[in-house]
């Protein structure tokens, strides 16, 4: 019997991720979206020694509905990575290992990062940036 | 690079639907993935209807009972039935555990069994786990001293000292968790997993041992260990209640703790 056509067993299709690893996919994917913000941080700020006229059309595309989603989910995407990175430093030290640990890690690195996003926003907006 | 879709000849396919027995009134519905070598086609999925009035409790009773009453070339391992020889490990309705202490009642519609995800697989429920076996006798999981044993007894631990292995040597070695997680999936052919980091970690923190530099210097690699990024999928799914993920932290921290000594 020849063993080299033997199938691979369904992996990603069949296991139920628990939340746990939701939220590791989630970091990978904000670690990955904070590297091509840092892109446009430079680009913003090569706008800002390009003079007046260049650094007015990058605050207009910045300011604008796109310009704001993409600041939004960068915003997101650093608190997230900082709340769960914090939450990696506390694994490494040995901590939190247990299943009921991990739920609520899990929930407060959710909120945390929620919350932080929201403030920063609330803020942006009661400072009339954009305005 | 990481290989997220299943290979051209492992697709599943549609399979059989078996009726339910005249006169039950109990019906459970089994999804089961089948592979015969023997016939050169791809996988499928077939799904048995069973009488849960004349059936065992749990999930491995459920698949005695097709392959006595309904199909008897349905393969699968098992052997103690009581959680003890990790056999029958398999996929039940998207996690890892053992079929023989797999509740059917804990399950809400039908029961979908594949085999351990991501292995390569003999026959139906059978995964091949040559390559698992293979890392397990690379961490040489044997007490490894240079220190004569004492002439007239065996060598001896504190009672402390034998608590340090509580929650390792409980181990069955069934590759639920191994097998549980996307790390091993993509990197299994370097990765130990966690599994077999778990025991790699039991011979660490076992006071008889005394090769912990070696061991350390053997897992010390990119590959063998550090392709653990906390996913978490080996304690949630582990059927013995284990930590995996806690002793690969166990292995870091000694690891770090050597350096900085």
């Amino acid at each position: 019997m020849s063993s080299n056509n033997r199938p691979l067993s369904p992996h990603l299709d069949v296991y139920r991720l628990p939340l746990s690893a939701m939220l590791s996919i989630v970091h990978r994917g904000t670690g990955a979206f904070l590297t091509l913000g840092t892109i446009v941080l430079v680009w913003w700020l090569m706008a800002l020694a390009g003079g007046e006229e260049a650094f007015m059309s990058a605050q207009e595309f910045m300011g604008g509905f796109f310009g704001r989603l993409i600041l939004f989910g960068w915003s997101f995407a650093l608190f997230f990575h900082l709340a769960n990175g914090i939450r990696h430093l506390i694994w490494d030290a040995g901590y939190g290992f247990e299943k009921d640990e991990v739920e609520k890690s899990s929930f407060i690195v959710l909120g945390v990062s929620g919350f932080l996003t929201f403030l920063v926003w609330i803020i942006a907006f009661s400072f009339g940036v954009g305005a | 690079m990481a290989e997220f879709t299943l290979p051209k000849n492992s697709v599943i396919q549609e399979g059989k639907t078996y009726p339910a027995p005249e006169g039950a009134t109990n019906l459970q519905e089994v999804h089961v993935y089948r592979w015969d070598p023997d016939t050169g086609e791809n996988p499928r999925v077939d799904i048995y209807n069973i009488d849960l009035d004349t059936c065992g409790p749990m999930v491995l009773d459920a698949i005695i009972k097709i392959k006595d009453e309904v199909d008897p070339t349905l393969t699968f391992r098992r052997s103690c039935r009581e959680g003890i020889c990790g056999s029958c490990s398999m996929n039940i309705n998207g996690s890892n555990t053992l079929a023989c202490t797999k509740d059917i009642s804990d399950i809400e519609g039908p029961i979908k069994i594949y085999p351990l995800p991501h292995m390569p697989v003999v026959k139906d429920l059978v995964p091949d786990l040559t390559h698992f076996y293979a890392q397990y006798a690379s961490i040489k999981p044997w007490i490894q001293s240079t220190t004569p044993p004492p002439p007239d007894k065996e060598r001896l631990q504190s009672k402390e000292d034998r608590a340090q292995l509580d929650g390792l040597y409980e181990c069955i070695l069934c590759a639920c968790c191994s097998t549980s997680c996307p790390s091993y999936w993509w990197n299994g052919d370097r990765y130990l997993g966690p599994a077999i980091l778990l025991q790699a970690y039991r011979w660490l923190a076992d006071s008889r041992d005394e090769n912990a530099g070696e061991r350390l210097d053997e897992l010390e690699d990119p590959f063998k260990l550090y392709r653990c990024h906390t996913i978490m999928n080996c304690t949630e799914t582990c059927p013995k209640g284990l930590n995996p993920a806690k002793a690969i932290a166990e292995i870091k921290k000694l690891l770090v703790e050597r350096k900085i000594a």
